[in-house]
């Protein structure tokens, strides 16, 4: 009995010293950061333009090792609401920005086309402009009536607040509430997924995300529009026109240190993670 | 009751641990109710439900209504538990007693399995596999069905590991006695085990619904996503969950607090049904007695 009231015993104590030394942990820590006070530039916005700023930052970082980048998405308009009430230094925006958006400075540091894809099985090697808004508009349910196959279309569609939504609904003029859509989903490669499974679907998405994945083997091919391919150098001589701008915005007049870091990520030295992310960079 | 110095210690240990974590409910309850209260005072519950469509981000004003959504995630879930309750049980029924010892622990090895795979994994094989299944019998292919089929299989091992701890505090004596009267193991199952084991699967079946409803990456990627009724099996819909895990990123004001207020709609439903639970075990357990 007495031995284990002596085994009993000794837990409180080890919680304690655990409780103590975690105390120290923490405090050291603490004081570490400090003491060092790396400088930050917050940044904050869209999804499609993290992955690229995340990795330019990194960049910089080794080039500046006292500054800090802290990266979050949370979609275009998050960039622009963050930056215009001083929450984020600078925001990332996927899609072009009216001037009554935003009261400060846009900076473009790369280029995304959005291109339509179709399962690679699709004997449908090309779409008019027309025939994308009455399949998208619902006008017309059946791969036949735009010259295919015989199969009922499957559109699919991105959710509502995704800038390649934007910029698809400005290119072909339609209002988000005019499209008929069978699915509905969230990021690129739920869309490419969602093809790649479904020989009748029809959907759009990055261009570099679907270049990437054809060049691993997924089930899915790039349309043409109006006769253009989708590629890097038709997307930056603007002959493909369903392509936006990947801008960095910040207030008016920023801090010398955030001027720095977009003056990095504008310059040549990114080109290479440009293209690594699949993005099409302004410089050529 | 003797009590010593560390047992105080320990005792004072164990009630800040409850505290904590009964205080955390509480604090989320009341978080949630802080970040919906927007929406509540600026749209108030009725439009929730009677708006002409789920639009939260068009010119002013936005239009919000929840009930397809509403609809679309007891639809899902009582689907997958029509489905996931006969398989559970029978599976239960079949490791208890009938399956020889080796079959019966590999067999209950591998609903273990199961219960620990994770949810995206379960999504990520219905988006690739099951999806273009459907697709093939049926366009568009995600659709309450492919919801339904992935829920079930992801709540049937809740319901048979459940059926099983129910059907193992069924008391040995029971049985016995049942096979003293000469009585057939089909009805000594039927007869002496269920309506003994009853509670435990009532609370089996509701515990698995909570977990239906609460469900979120596998059905955002098989269902579809399309807000509307569904009118029938193959139409996609867009569940409580799923709506919340696609827009939370990027809403904002509004549209962000009515996110709070689904997501609040939905605690209200999970808690409404462990009440339920409860009940409904409190009340068969004063039956025995």
């Amino acid at each position: 009995m007495s031995r284990q009231t002596q085994k009993w015993q000794t837990q409180p104590k080890g919680a304690a010293v655990l409780c103590f030394v975690a105390c120290m942990l923490i405090f050291c820590s603490c004081s570490q950061v400090s003491s060092h006070r790396p400088q930050r530039i917050v940044i904050t916005g869209s999804s499609t333009v993290a992955p690229l700023v995340a990795e330019i930052g990194k960049r910089f970082e080794q080039l500046h090792p006292n500054v800090r980048i802290d990266v979050q998405t949370g979609g275009s308009s998050r960039g622009i609401a963050d930056v215009r009430r001083g929450i984020a230094d600078v925001g990332m925006v996927s899609r072009e920005i009216a001037p009554q958006e935003i009261d400060g400075e846009v900076f473009s540091i790369a280029l995304d086309g959005v291109g339509l894809i179709t399962h690679r099985d699709n004997p449908l090697s090309e779409l008019s402009q027309e025939q994308i808004v009455a399949i998208f508009s619902g006008q017309v349910r059946n791969w036949k009536e735009v010259g295919g196959f015989d199969g009922e279309l499957v559109v699919v569609n991105k959710a509502a607040g995704r800038s390649t939504l934007d910029v698809f609904l400005q290119f072909f003029k339609l209002a988000p509430e005019q499209i008929r859509s069978d699915i509905v989903i969230g990021d690129n490669e739920q869309g490419i997924k969602t093809v790649a499974g479904n020989r009748n679907a029809i959907g759009y998405v990055s261009v570099g995300s679907a270049e990437h994945d054809i060049g691993l083997g997924v089930k899915i091919k790039l349309l043409p529009l109006n006769g253009v391919d989708p590629s890097a150098a038709n997307i930056r001589n603007q002959s493909y026109g369903l392509a936006r701008p990947l801008n960095l915005i910040t207030r008016k007049s920023p801090h010398s240190l955030v001027r720095e870091f977009i003056e990095f990520a504008q310059s040549s030295q990114v080109e290479a993670i440009v293209k690594e992310q699949n993005f099409v960079s302004i410089a050529d | 009751m003797f009590q010593s110095r560390t047992d105080s210690i320990l005792s004072w240990i164990l009630r800040g641990c409850a505290m904590t974590s009964g205080a955390i409910v509480v604090l989320i309850f009341g978080f949630m109710l802080i970040e919906s209260w927007p929406a509540i005072h600026q749209i108030g519950w009725l439009r929730f439900l009677s708006d002409s469509a789920w639009n939260p981000t068009a010119q002013e004003p936005g239009q919000f209504n929840m009930l397809p959504m509403i609809v679309a995630s007891i639809l899902v879930s009582i689907g997958a538990i029509t489905l996931a309750t006969p398989l559970g049980i029978g599976s239960a029924i079949f490791v208890q007693y009938y399956s020889p010892r080796l079959v019966g622990g590999i067999y209950r090895n591998i609903i273990e399995l199961m219960a620990g795979v994770p949810s995206v994994v379960y999504g990520l094989w219905g988006l690739v596999v099951l999806v273009p299944i459907i697709a093939s019998w049926h366009p568009p292919g995600p659709s309450l069905l492919a919801g339904i089929l992935i829920l079930a299989m992801m709540i049937l091992p809740t319901i048979a590991l459940m059926t099983m701890a129910a059907f193992q505090n069924v008391p040995a004596d029971y049985i016995r006695a049942s096979a003293a009267l000469g009585l057939s193991r089909t009805r000594t199952i039927l007869s002496v085990v269920l309506p003994a084991a009853k509670s435990g699967l009532f609370t089996a079946v509701l515990i698995a619904m909570g977990r239906a409803l609460g469900e979120t990456m596998a059905v955002l990627m098989v269902t579809g996503n399309v807000v509307q009724l569904p009118s029938k099996m193959f139409d996609p819909v867009r569940t409580l969950t799923a709506n919340m895990a696609m827009e939370m990123a990027y809403a904002m004001d509004v549209h962000r607090s009515s996110l709070f207020v689904s997501g609040l709609l939905l605690m209200g439903t999970v808690v409404g049904l462990v009440l339920t639970a409860e009940l409904l075990s409190r009340r068969s357990r004063h039956a025995e007695t």
